[in-house]
């Protein structure tokens, strides 16, 4: 059979093809292609890996972010919050020296009310005690010699009502 | 449809006339021929060189054209009966017969220069492209070659030998592509193609022989240990060496099986091809009917087959390298523990 016996041309000259094609793109063909082939895969492995990390990096920017705006918030109402409490405080610290100024004020106009009451009183009185001795020079008729123990006397008298009073 | 058409073409144009001798046209289909027939011709071949060595080591280089319909030339012709029937023999003084030594360019040996040039033009086209175009994905055609070189070396090769991928790679890389491109070009059926290269046992013999080869000449310590001296029990490797001499046949044993899975497989697919398109003229003999008949459902049958056969092509290629692999990886084994797989 033809078919089952190798014929010898043909395997001399597969023998000579094949092994230049070996040699020949085992030496300039595959092994550059072959690397080539890995580097890109490396490559897209890489940038595989590098987006992953900046989508990772992206998430927890946005969350430092968010971190720091809630962070910002909660001063901000501290702040508020602070000021608020500041004004009440400026308000009753005013309101506080106001009062003590009225009151300051309220005292020195009763000091000196009870002074003009008391000068007026001792007007009062030394007018009063005019008139009880003139009143007094009326009803004896007569002068009395020593005006000043009479008015002592008067004095003396009208302490005594007054203390009674 | 080409390819389903044109082998009835080809065989119509050629017994259009006489009877038809089923086994004789297909063995002349599955054979070598010197010259390369034209297209839907048998009378007009394309000429191929022949090389001969005759008996006192003379070489002899001519022109396949001068031995065609039985002319002989310098003292050559192409035997028509006996043992080398269709082969080329000088004929001595006494009119005796002898075969010479034989390296012409036959149609296979064509095809198989065409094969090989295909092969370097798919790995020049990845290699420029990579030149140019350093980490970046090819586009269109090249795209689909580099897919095959990453589906044969990133599920075959790197996966199999690990780290010794790199080693032995690119042979493994050439031997896919040639059985490829052989396969493939198997299939159409005329010029370029048309030669059954993987369906001749000489072609896949050798191809076996490489692995063999590849194998045996680059395996490790531990390899040729359990050929000559594997871990049986004592009586079973002396006196008498019977396991040595299984795992020794066992050697011979592989790439006999690649030789023949390839060739048997590309072989079976030509013949039931041939076979199908040859029914029509047998049933020729019974009349219009069923002449029509038998076209319609041939024509199917072999485009179907011939379909088929792209598959079985890409599918043998694919299992020779895979088993070529397998041996050359089994015989890189170090030691007990099997090598690192990526």
């Amino acid at each position: 059979m033809e078919l089952f016996s190798p014929d010898f041309g043909l395997i001399f000259w597969m023998f000579v093809t094949v092994l230049l094609l070996v040699i020949l793109l085992g030496k300039f063909g595959w092994p550059f292609i072959v690397k080539s082939l890995e580097e890109r895969a490396a490559l897209i492995d890489k940038g595989v890996e590098y987006a992953q990390n900046a989508k990772e990096q992206l998430e927890n920017a946005q969350q430092e972010a968010a971190k720091y705006v809630s962070e910002a918030q909660k001063q901000q109402a501290e702040i508020l919050r602070e000021a608020a409490k500041m004004r009440t405080q400026i308000i009753e610290e005013a309101k506080e020296a106001a009062a003590k100024e009225a009151q300051k004020v309220m005292d020195a106009a009763k000091l000196s009310i009870e002074q003009a009451r008391k000068e007026s009183e001792l007007q009062f009185r030394s007018e009063v005690s005019q008139f009880a001795l003139q009143i007094a020079e009326q009803v004896v008729r007569r002068d009395l010699a020593d005006d000043k123990s009479q008015a002592e006397l008067v004095d003396k008298l009208l302490n005594e009502v007054e203390s009674k009073n | 449809m080409l390819c389903a058409v044109s082998p009835v073409a080809a065989v119509a144009s050629e017994h259009s006339s006489e009877g038809v001798d089923p086994k004789g046209v297909i063995f002349h289909h599955l054979g070598d021929q010197y010259g390369w027939a034209v297209p839907f011709s048998h009378h007009h071949n394309i000429p191929l060189p022949i090389i001969v060595i005759d008996e006192e080591g003379g070489w002899h280089v001519f022109s396949s054209a001068r031995l065609e319909h039985g002319a002989s030339y310098d003292g050559f012709k192409i035997a028509t009966e006996g043992d080398y029937h269709g082969k080329v023999v000088g004929v001595k003084a006494d009119g005796s017969e002898y075969r010479p030594i034989d390296i012409s360019i036959t149609k296979n040996v064509a095809a198989l220069f065409i094969s090989a040039f295909v092969v370097v033009l798919c790995v020049m086209c990845i290699h420029r492209w990579y030149k140019k175009n350093p980490l970046k994905a090819p586009r269109k055609g090249t795209a689909m070659l580099e897919l095959i070189v990453e589906f044969v070396y990133g599920n075959v090769i790197r996966p199999t030998l690990g780290k010794k991928a790199e080693k032995f790679g690119p042979y493994l890389l050439t031997v896919f592509f040639l059985i490829l491109v052989m396969n493939l070009l198997g299939l159409l059926v005329i010029f370029p193609g048309g030669a059954n290269l993987t369906g001749n046992i000489a072609v896949t013999l050798v191809l076996a022989l490489f692995t063999f080869f590849m194998t045996n000449a680059f395996g490790s310590k531990h390899y040729w240990k359990e050929v000559f001296w594997p871990d049986v029990p004592m009586w079973l490797k002396f006196p008498l060496p019977i396991m040595p001499m299984i795992e020794l046949f066992g050697l011979f044993t592989k790439p006999a099986a690649l030789t023949v899975r390839l060739f048997a497989n590309m072989m079976g697919g030509h013949i039931i091809v041939l076979v199908l398109t040859l029914l029509i003229f047998i049933f020729g003999a019974f009349g219009p009917v069923a002449t029509g008949a038998t076209t319609v459902v041939s024509l199917m049958f072999s485009l179907f087959m011939l379909l088929l056969d792209v598959l079985v092509s890409f599918i043998q290629a694919f299992v020779f390298t895979m088993l070529s692999a397998l041996f050359i990886s089994l015989a890189q084994e170090e030691g007990h523990h099997s090598e690192e797989h990526k």
